[in-house]
This record gives C-alpha cells, structure tokens and sequence, in this order.
C-alpha cells in the first residue's frame, strides 16, 4: 500500500485557555485510500491525544464526523484523503458555537429540530370515514401507504442529521435564529406522509419568523448534503405549502383544523 | 460539590432499546419522569447502522410458531423458549407501532407493509426500509420521543458508575463531557441500553462508541454476564474497514463465491443444505473462512476474502433495495456491486451475551435494568438471526421501561447526601486519571494489543491453547492500564479521558468473553472451538455466568429454559 505525507492544519481551542482558536500543524504519513477522519484519528491516537474531535460509526451514517475540509462542510468519514494535496485545513463546523478543536455546539440545532413536531401528528379520534387524510389500517394494524406516497417523502427522510447544510447556508450565517435546511426538510416530510395530520400545525410554525421564508434559495445546502436529501427543495416546497394553506384558511376555514398549532 | 438530579427512571443509552423503552414509560405514566443519558446524541447511536431489517410475522404463510421454531434452532438450542414465545409474538406490535409512528418501511403493491429473506428464517417475515433499518428506525424512535415533555435528555453524558444504595441500584454517575462535571442523575431504577462491544476486536462492524459501557458498569456491580463467549462474526464485512455489507444481499438473491467462481455454499457441505447463502450467520462465516484455508479465498491488500456476487440482481433491484450497499462500497471499496462482485470477509458483528437479565429485563440487582445488545434476556442463544436484533430492542425495550416503573412506584427514592457522596468518590477517580501524567501505557496501545489478544483468541475458529493465551494477555493487559499515561488535562470536552474509561470497560468485558469462552468444551452456534467439535448437551447446555471477583471472573451455570423444541442436531 502507497504511503505519502501530508501536513494537516487543525484548530485548536480550549475556552479554558485559549481567548481565541489557533492551528496546530501535524504531519504525518497517509495512506492512498485513507478518509479524512482516518488521518485526524491517527494523529489524535499516535501524535496528540489532546485532540478533540466526533466520530463513531467511519460508514456515513451517524452524522457524527462533519467538520471544514479546506473551508467547505464535509462529512469527514466519507471525504477522501487523496482529493487534497499537502495541506488540508480541518476546522470545526462553520456556523455553530464552538466546544472545543473541532467540537461544535448542537443546543441550537436540537431545538429547532424539535420545533417543526418531527413525529406523526394524528387526531385522537381516529374512527370515521377513510379519506385522504385519514388512511386505512390493515388487520395487522399499520396505515396501507402506496408506493408512491412513500415516495413522496422518502428522500426528506435520509437526513443524518450532519449539520453540513448548517455550516454551508449563507442565511444561518447571518441569522443564526434561522430554523434552517435540515429541520425544515423534516417539518416538510411529516407534512408529506400520508400518515401524518399535523400539516396546519407544522405551517403554523413554518409561518413564523426566521423560518421558511428567510430562505434565500441559495441551494448551498443541496449542495453540500452528503446523503442527496436535497433540503433547498423542500424548504421550497414548504414555502409554498405554507402561503398556499394560509391563503386558503382565508377563504375557506376548515373545520377541526386546529389553528392554534403547538400541543 | 457534584450535582444531584431527581427522575423516576434513568436509561443510559438513546439508541433503539433505550429509546423504546422512554417512550414506553413516559406514555404508561405521563407524571413520571424519565433521564435519557448517553454518551452521544440518541441519532448517532450504533442502531443507526442496522442495514437489513426487523423481523416479525407478518404473512399469511407465517405464523409464530414458525418465527419460533427458527429462533431456537439458530439459538443452537441455547436461547430460552419463554422469551423466544413472548418475542415473536410481540414482535408485529411493535414493528407496527414503529409504522404508525411514521418508520418509513418498504411497501407491497398493494400498500401493506413489505418483507423480505433473511438468513436462518423459513419465510419472509423481515421487515425493511431499503437498507437503513437501523437508520429509520433510530430517527423514528428519536423524532417520536421528542413529543414527551417528561423524558428528559442528557446528552454527551458520559456515565462510568452505578449508584447502589440499601443494595438496589438508585442512579448513575455521569460525566458531563462538555463541562467534565460530575453529576449524580439519580431515582428508582436504571435501565441499561448500552449496545455491544464489538471494539474489544479490531475488525468489527460496530462504531466507535461499541465499548461495552453497560456491561462493564453491570458486572463491576455484581450482576452476571451471561453467555460472552457467543460473538457473532457476520459473514460479510468489507476488507480493511469492516464496514457491514447487509445480509439482506444474500435475502435479495446476492450469492458468496470463492476464488474459482464457485457458490461454495452450494458445491460444498457446510451444513446449511438447500439454504444456501440464507444459511444462518454463524455457518456462513466458518464457511468462508474454511474456504480460504483451502486455498480457494482471494488475496487482496487487506488480507484475503471472498466474493458477495449481486451483478445478477440488475441496477433497478439494487437501487431499490440496497441502494446503501451501493454507496458503501463504492466509497469504502471503490468498486460497484452493479458490475463487479463485493470483497468480503467474516466481521466481528454482535454480542450474543450480555447482562443477564430475567424475561422482564430485570437483572439480579434490585432496580437495575437491562435491554437490547448490552443485555442477554437469552433470546439469541448461541447464534442470533439476523433480524431479531433490532426486534429485540422494541420488544425488550418496551417491557424493561413498562416494568421498570412498576419497581419505581414501590421502591424508595435513596438518599441525596449518599448518592452525592458516591459520586463525588467517582468524580475523584476520573480526576486522578484526567491528565495523568506519570503512567508509562498508552492508550492505543493497549487497545491495539486487547484487540489482537482477542482475534487470535477468539475468532471464528478458536483452541483451547488460543483462548487460553487471550485470558493471559488480558490479564497482564488490565494490570497495566492502571499506570496509563494521558496527555489531556483540560475538563472540557476531554476525549481522552473517555477513551480511557473506555478502555477499562472493554478490558473488563474481553476477558470475561475469554475467560467463558476457554470454559465452554464444546462446539455450540458461534462459539467454534476445533478441540472439541460437536455440541455436548450432556454437559454444556447451559447459560454461562461471569461473575466479578477481585481474585478474577467466577464462572458459574444457569439453566437453559426448554420447553416445546427438543434440543437435537442442527441441520438445515
């Protein structure tokens, strides 16, 4: 197996010492097929244990491991070593507060995940008609949902949760309120199954400041999402949805529809 | 001074058995209040890299007592059949409540939800969602627990000790990894869900995280393992990384073929007769290791394998069922599944033993649960199917959270003082190893020479001779972890210190695997020892018991719970 060097810039910051984060430099020899993550787990196992970094499952899937690769989110699990040359900058997540190293802060992220009601809304009484918005149960008791109602929003539901489209989007950048790509995108897919009933609820959040509408279609956040969830669309499509289901609750209230949102 | 929190139940762990069984309790009783401690966030847990499926009758041509019938023969007639019944029937419920929690599962034409083969299992009774079941079920449980306002997380809390009080298990020690506080999370029952410890090898499935925390936390406890020597190796794994290629492959059609293009499984008597490449797990990978040891393996440059063929299968099947295989090995094999047939090799997957608990999930300590990987409720015996697994965790979740509160409801709260003064004995400890400077041991180092005791020791193929040199070098191993040098002395977020505790954990666990699997004579599903090669009921059907002891593991027996399937040869 090749073995070559590379130099790895890594940033460093300790808020018990530190007043602002430096860059450490490590070289080290690399393996041809090595990932990113493997060179930072290397140095932190054989040159500097002091450092601090997220990983766990090395198969992109955890969504533990993202981090800066020369200045653009990557999953670092997934990103190989041998697209960069001899330097490679590794930095935490841009975007979020900082722990430590390479260590981002998830508060923020976790609260507006919950935000959007990620859990399948129904109303208690479920006896009455079958409808459209009232699927039928087989003998076995799970919902009959078609091939193509998985489909719409199957994709929505790949999400790993990495926080690259965080780190990548222009808006959270600016305004670090913003419920931003990734809970949006899973608002949106409970909104989509048609299991789920809590779409006026969602749209209630989807209404309110710094949300859907903050979005300046920028597309970053498909673009960096290692798992193709293309969150730019659904946000799109939550935009939609929700001035669409506002318009209509004008002229046309529906009842039962709860208009209070929250639970 | 540390911290004392107050809750009803405190789980650690937030993968698929410790989240099961939150919701579980905080539904039964919205007034009781839940901790959720892990290690990491609930959605990095390991279930999230389950592949293939959940299995549970869900067919017309199925019914439990054949879902029954095949979980004990996998067994090898090991796992106990009260458990095994309870299981399979319980099984549908709750893989139909994960649907009507919004699982997206793969569907038939007419709507209902899908199944598939899988290895050791009669009929298709797998449920699927292409091949992320781990993932979506893991997502689905988390996103679900996130309505109930009475379970409270505890986030990359670190918990390296059990608080026992009055002899009853009454809270946890937890290391807060952000701030390397010591908080006391305390209340009237624990439950363990901790996963495996598949890093005791060094080619395994299993994420970094799979250190068998719980385990080690129950045992230095006093409660039993049970069944260690039982480690599942999963038949295919990638070279290199062992990254897990799904059986759901071989469930799909996909066929494992040795260096001369034959299916080995078909030409040659392995035991698995007409099943094939849906044999049961711990035969395939005797299989493929007895094939490259007749020279028909192929070498590659992370040692030799053999091939998982799924080019017969056509990109349209392989897209839709196994669209993660695809991207799996075309970003940690380079190569496409489409085209060219997968490397692979046996891996290191799953821990067929654990902490020995009863049908309830309650162990021998009063108020200490257990459920999932981290437990052995017995359903698996000495080989588990492939599907069980993430079954297992619902099912023994459930029931562990369920029963866990109906000890809290009669069981004392403990004293804070007590509690607090335990913990700050525990945050001592961590301090004194926090940036320990004058040890002389690595970290990686020892990590690297327990996983080595522990492949040559105990692989797939073990000896008397070899299981004996692994107990040796783990106790000469654990002697000298206590003089670890670390080089971390900041408390925030200090990674180091965790890998240290990590690595008593593991140490803790691997000798108890060898130390079991050196006493079991015998050849029973996983556990293949070539000094004594046929399964001896006379003698060895038996749950085995570790105990710890200072003077090193006791081993003691527990009888195995028959009932309607006689033990007799296992055949396929």
């Amino acid at each position: 197996m090749s073995e070559s060097k590379k130099t790895f810039v890594i940033t460093r910051f300790d808020p018990d010492k530190d007043e602002v984060p430096k860059t450490q430099e490590y070289e080290i020899p690399v393996h041809e097929d090595w990932k990113v993550l493997d060179a930072i787990n290397f140095i932190k196992d054989e040159v500097d244990p002091t450092i601090s970094h997220r990983w766990s499952c090395r198969m992109a899937v955890c969504g533990s491991c993202g981090m800066m690769v020369n200045g653009e989110p990557k999953l670092t699990c997934k990103t190989r070593l041998s697209d960069y040359g001899d330097r490679v900058i590794v930095e935490p997540l841009a975007n979020f507060p900082v722990i430590r190293d390479l260590v981002s802060e998830l508060d923020g992220f976790m609260e507006k995940f919950q935000a959007v009601k990620p859990w399948v809304i129904r109303a208690k009484e479920e006896a009455g008609a079958v409808s459209a918005s009232n699927p039928p149960k087989s003998s076995k008791g799970t919902f009959v949902q078609s091939a193509a109602e998985l489909a719409e929003f199957k994709q929505f539901s790949l999400c790993i949760n990495c926080m690259l489209c965080y780190a990548a989007c222009p808006v959270v950048a600016n305004e670090p309120e913003f419920l931003g790509p990734a809970a949006i995108a899973l608002g949106h897919r409970y909104n989509l199954d048609s299991r789920d009933q809590g779409l006026d609820e969602r749209n209630e959040v989807f209404r309110g400041e710094g949300t859907v509408f903050s979005c300046s279609f920028a597309n970053e956040c498909s673009e960096v999402c290692p798992k193709n969830v293309d969150p730019a669309a659904a946000v799109n499509q939550a935009k939609f949805g929700a001035v669409i289901d506002w318009a209509t609750s004008l002229v046309l209230p529906r009842p039962g529809a709860s208009k209070e949102g929250g639970k | 001074m540390v911290e004392v929190s107050r809750h009803d139940i405190i789980i650690v762990g937030g993968g698929a058995a410790g989240l099961r069984a939150a919701i579980a309790a905080a539904e039964a009783d919205p007034s009781a209040s839940i901790a959720l401690v892990s290690k990491v966030y609930p959605m990095r847990s390991h279930t999230v890299s389950a592949e293939g499926g959940a299995a549970g009758v869900a067919r017309e041509d199925d019914n439990f007592e054949m879902h029954g019938q095949d979980t004990v023969k996998g067994s090898d007639f090991l796992g106990d059949q009260d458990v095994i019944q309870y299981f399979v029937e319980q099984a549908p419920k709750e893989l139909a409540l994960l649907e009507n929690w919004g699982c997206p599962w793969s569907r038939n034409d007419d709507g209902s939800v899908a199944t598939r083969a899988f290895g050791g299992m009669t009929v298709k009774r797998t449920w699927y969602a292409a091949d992320k079941v781990g993932f979506h079920m893991l997502h689905t449980l988390f996103q679900h627990s996130m309505q109930f306002e009475n379970i409270v997380r505890y986030d990359e809390y670190f918990v390296s000790k059990l608080l026992v009080e009055d002899g009853a298990c009454r809270g946890v020690a937890a290391l807060d990894i952000r701030t390397g506080d010591m908080h006391a999370i305390v209340g009237r029952a624990v439950i363990l869900a901790t996963g495996g410890a598949g890093k005791i090898f060094p080619f395994t499935t299993n994420g970094m995280i799979k250190t068998g925390d719980g385990m080690a936390l129950a045992y230095r406890a006093g409660v039993p393992l049970k069944d260690m020597e039982f480690v599942q190796y999963h038949p295919t794994g990638l070279p290199g990384t062992g990254i897990l290629i799904t059986e759901a492959t071989r469930g799909e059609g996909g066929h494992l073929k040795n260096s001369e293009g034959e299916r080995f499984l078909v030409e040659y008597d392995y035991g698995v007769g007409q099943k094939a490449e849906l044999g049961p797990r711990d035969m395939i990978s005797r299989a493929s290791i007895l094939e490259m040891e007749a020279g028909r393996g192929i070498q590659g440059s992370y040692g030799e394998y053999v091939h998982l063929d799924l080019t017969h299968l056509g990109e349209e099947k392989i897209m839709s069922r196994l669209p993660m295989v695809r991207e799996l090995c075309k970003i940690y094999a380079g190569m496409d599944p489409v085209h060219q047939p997968i490397p692979v090799r046996p891996v290191v997957h799953y821990m067929m033993g654990g902490v020995d608990t009863d049908i309830d999930g309650a162990t021998t300590l009063p108020g200490l649960y257990a459920a999932g990987e981290v437990a052995c409720v017995s359903l698996n015996g000495a080989n588990r199917l492939g599907s069980n697994s993430l079954t297992e965790c619902l099912v023994f979740g459930a029931r562990a959270g369920l029963h866990s509160l109906e000890f809290a409801k009669g069981s004392a709260a403990g004293s804070d003082d007590g509690l607090r003064a335990q913990a700050e004995e525990e945050a001592a400890r961590v301090d004194a190893l926090r940036g320990r400077k004058k040890g002389g041991e690595k970290i990686a180092a020892i990590r690297h020479e327990m996983t080595s005791a522990m492949e040559s020791g105990c692989g797939v193929f073990r000896r008397q001779e070899s299981m004996g040199a692994a107990v040796e070098a783990l106790v000469q191993l654990k002697g000298r972890v206590s003089d670890l040098r670390l080089e971390d002395d900041s408390k925030v977020f200090n990674t180091e210190v965790i890998a240290a505790l990590e690595l008593h954990n593991m140490l803790d666990v691997a000798e108890v695997v060898a130390v079991s699997a050196h006493h079991r004579k015998e050849s029973r599903g996983a556990h293949t020892c070539r000094d004594f090669e046929r399964r001896d009921d006379q003698n060895y059907l038996y749950h085995t018991l570790c105990y710890h002891d200072p003077s090193g593991p006791r081993l003691d027996k527990k009888d195995v719970t028959l009932g309607r399937w006689e033990p007799v040869e296992r055949k396929y």
